[in-house]
């Protein structure tokens, strides 16, 4: 999400989470864009209705998963059965079944670490971040809907009435 | 969408809103510590210093100082180790499995079972280091270079997986919980009113800004670690028990282990994610959140892993016998009428026969009950691995080296040392972090909450929220 500067946000905030549901198709149905929608909990199907693509998380996850199952097996069998071969047990140095334990552990830290990292970055999180606060109360109770004012060609007070008829309790001005 | 049937008990009680849950949850970390925390936090950290000292002591002075000969040779300190282990195992099955499950009890208890789970492996990880002697040469345990000291470390041994398996299960569970805790951590945030707590609370919550797609993301992810988790947890325990199945020691050789570690596992931990949830419950008054539903739904998972590991109990008697093997049938003969046979019955009253008391309505929604019978179980958990260990070693093959195994001042003090470290680790959690996930409790407030009292919604108590009104301004 590229932060905005030097940006004029009309803020809709909402009490309820049906109704900034139901508010974000009014608003996107009347023809004005929606920045971003704030809420507390995760609503399910806010970012369907948001028009937010589908998450490649999963992609990333696997690539890592497969990563780590790769080093494990390079890691063992070259180990093992190259650089100081050992039979331990009267079993081959190179015996397949017996790695699948570290294979297994290695595939899921890789895909755990990997995958955390990267929803980190690609959310631009991280602990010197300061997130911009369209409303304090967005992590209590409250759903604030951000409409940047110059993405849209809709008057301000047109699209204040938009959002007090769809159900915003409030209307406020925030200027980044 | 939020619709529940009408015969399930609420999960949440008293009619609490989205700002209520705030509020009830932010309480503690922002108040000044209670003086019960305090006087906890006192004992603990005491007990603590003192186990340390002995831990100290073990180190400088060696494993002599334990009670283990040359026929006992791994006693107390394995059987803590896979204690504290198992006892981990309540979190993440809490955590991952039903989220998978979709068992929507789990909001109120996830974030301190799993919670548990970290500091009760960081537990069983002072067990592996105490039990090295040297753990300062722990790093060999490593897969490094040959020039770093030993040879490359034997891929094929149980003891190297279990290495790779702890470190991951901790790694992993930290994570997990930690990035369960971020959206909670925002709220404190943006709630906290000195400099230093917006600073601390800001930096730890990772600039979280709780958008629409930032959730999506974070929903995915959390879907899928809890995916990945569910085998991982089951492939800890399975790895603890291969450290025992693939010797050739008779009691220790049998194929049952893996699922019967497992279940065992969860038994004790979930008894010990009641002791923990029964008494935060009351000291942070969070009846509301954690409901008799909760106690009851965790005591019937404690009945059936209860159950199943008596069931083990009973086949590998069984496959003793069946097997034909004179020194496996002597094996288990010698558990149930040997010399130690307090412990297997000990180990058998605790842990086959205390949890069908659960059968019972009365007792499974009792708090006292609950306590009690958790407290048996993990005491009985606790003896099943000591029965399992030393029972099987201490007659071995040659009957001139049969010995006894008796615990000295050093094995007692560095189990004390566990508990100190765990339950000053806990309560630090406990202060200074949301004990019940703030985020998952408000998702699910509108299916599973009961309704406000009458006098203020106008409608009986204890009917489900389908169309709530929250919304006072709307409609």
């Amino acid at each position: 999400m590229a932060t905005p500067v030097n940006s004029k946000f009309l803020v809709g905030i909402f009490d309820d989470d049906d109704v900034v549901l139901k508010a974000v198709r009014e608003v996107r149905d009347s023809g004005v864009r929606i920045h971003e929608v704030y809420t507390p909990f995760p609503i399910h199907g806010l970012d369907v209705a948001l028009g937010h693509p589908r998450s490649r998380l999963g992609i990333a996850a696997f690539m890592f998963g497969l990563t780590g199952c790769i080093t494990a097996l390079l890691l063992m069998s070259y180990t093992e059965k190259f650089d100081w071969p050992m039979i331990v047990g009267g079993k081959d140095s190179f015996s397949f079944p017996i790695y699948i334990p570290i294979t297994f552990e290695l595939t899921v830290l890789f895909t755990a670490l990997g995958m955390v990292s990267t929803f980190i970055i690609s959310n631009n999180m991280g602990p010197t971040v300061k997130p911009l606060m369209f409303d304090l109360r967005t992590t209590d109770n409250k759903f604030a809907m951000a409409i940047d004012l110059e993405k849209n060609s809709l008057q301000e007070t047109a699209i204040e009435s938009i959002l007090k008829r769809s159900g915003a309790a409030e209307v406020n001005v925030k200027q980044f | 969408m939020h619709i529940t049937s009408a015969v399930r008990t609420p999960l949440v009680s008293g009619g609490k809103t989205y700002a209520d849950v705030t509020e009830d949850v932010c309480r503690q970390v922002e108040g000044k510590p209670t003086r019960e925390w305090t006087i906890a936090f006192t004992i603990s950290a005491l007990v603590l210093v003192y186990g340390s000292a002995c831990v100290f002591y073990t180190w400088w002075e060696g494993l002599g100082v334990w009670g283990l000969n040359k026929t006992v040779g791994w006693a107390w300190d394995i059987t803590n180790f896979v204690w504290w282990v198992g006892i981990g195992h309540a979190g993440t099955l809490i955590s991952a499995i039903l989220l998978l499950f979709r068992q929507k009890w789990r909001t109120s208890v996830n974030r301190a079972a799993e919670a548990m789970t970290i500091f009760a492996v960081v537990c069983a990880a002072m067990f592996i280091f105490m039990h090295m002697g040297r753990p300062w040469m722990a790093y060999w345990a490593l897969p490094l270079p040959n020039t770093f000291g030993s040879l490359w470390v034997n891929f094929k041994s149980p003891l190297v997986w279990d290495v790779f398996a702890i470190s991951t299960y901790f790694t992993v569970s930290l994570v997990f919980w930690y990035m369960g805790l971020v959206p909670d951590l925002a709220t404190i945030r943006d709630r906290a009113r000195s400099k230093v707590s917006r600073y601390i609370y800001g930096a730890l919550s990772l600039g979280w800004n709780g958008s629409a797609k930032t959730w999506a993301r974070y929903e995915y992810m959390s879907l899928i670690l809890a995916g990945i988790s569910t085998p991982l947890v089951l492939s800890v325990h399975t790895i603890v028990s291969m450290d025992f199945a693939t010797s050739v020691i008779p009691g220790w050789h049998t194929t049952i282990f893996p699922p019967y570690f497992v279940a065992g596992a969860i038994f004790s931990g979930f008894a010990m994610v009641q002791n923990l949830m029964l008494i935060i419950r009351v000291v942070f008054k969070l009846e509301d959140y954690i409901t008799t539903e909760h106690i009851e739904s965790m005591n019937k998972i404690i009945t059936l892993t209860g159950s199943i590991v008596g069931v083990a109990y009973i086949t590998e008697f069984f496959i003793a016998w069946y097997s034909g093997s004179e020194f496996e049938s002597y094996a288990f003969i010698n558990r149930a009428s040997g010399p130690y046979w307090w412990a297997y019955w000990a180990m058998m009253t605790c842990n086959v026969i205390s949890p069908q008391l659960f059968w019972s309505k009365t007792i499974r929604t009792s708090v006292v009950w609950t306590f009690v019978l958790s407290v048996v179980v993990n005491i009985g958990m606790w003896f099943e691995r000591f029965v399992i260990i030393v029972t099987s070693l201490h007659r071995d093959y040659l009957p001139s080296s049969w010995a006894m195994f008796h615990p000295t001042l050093f094995d007692i003090s560095d189990y004390i040392f566990s508990f100190g470290l765990f339950f000053t680790l806990f309560l630090l959690f406990a202060k200074f972090l949301p004990v019940v996930n703030m985020a998952e409790v408000k998702a699910i407030i509108k299916s599973s909450s009961e309704r406000l009292p009458q006098s203020v919604s106008g409608v009986a108590k204890g009917e489900r929220v389908t169309n709530p009104t929250f919304n006072k301004n709307v409609d």
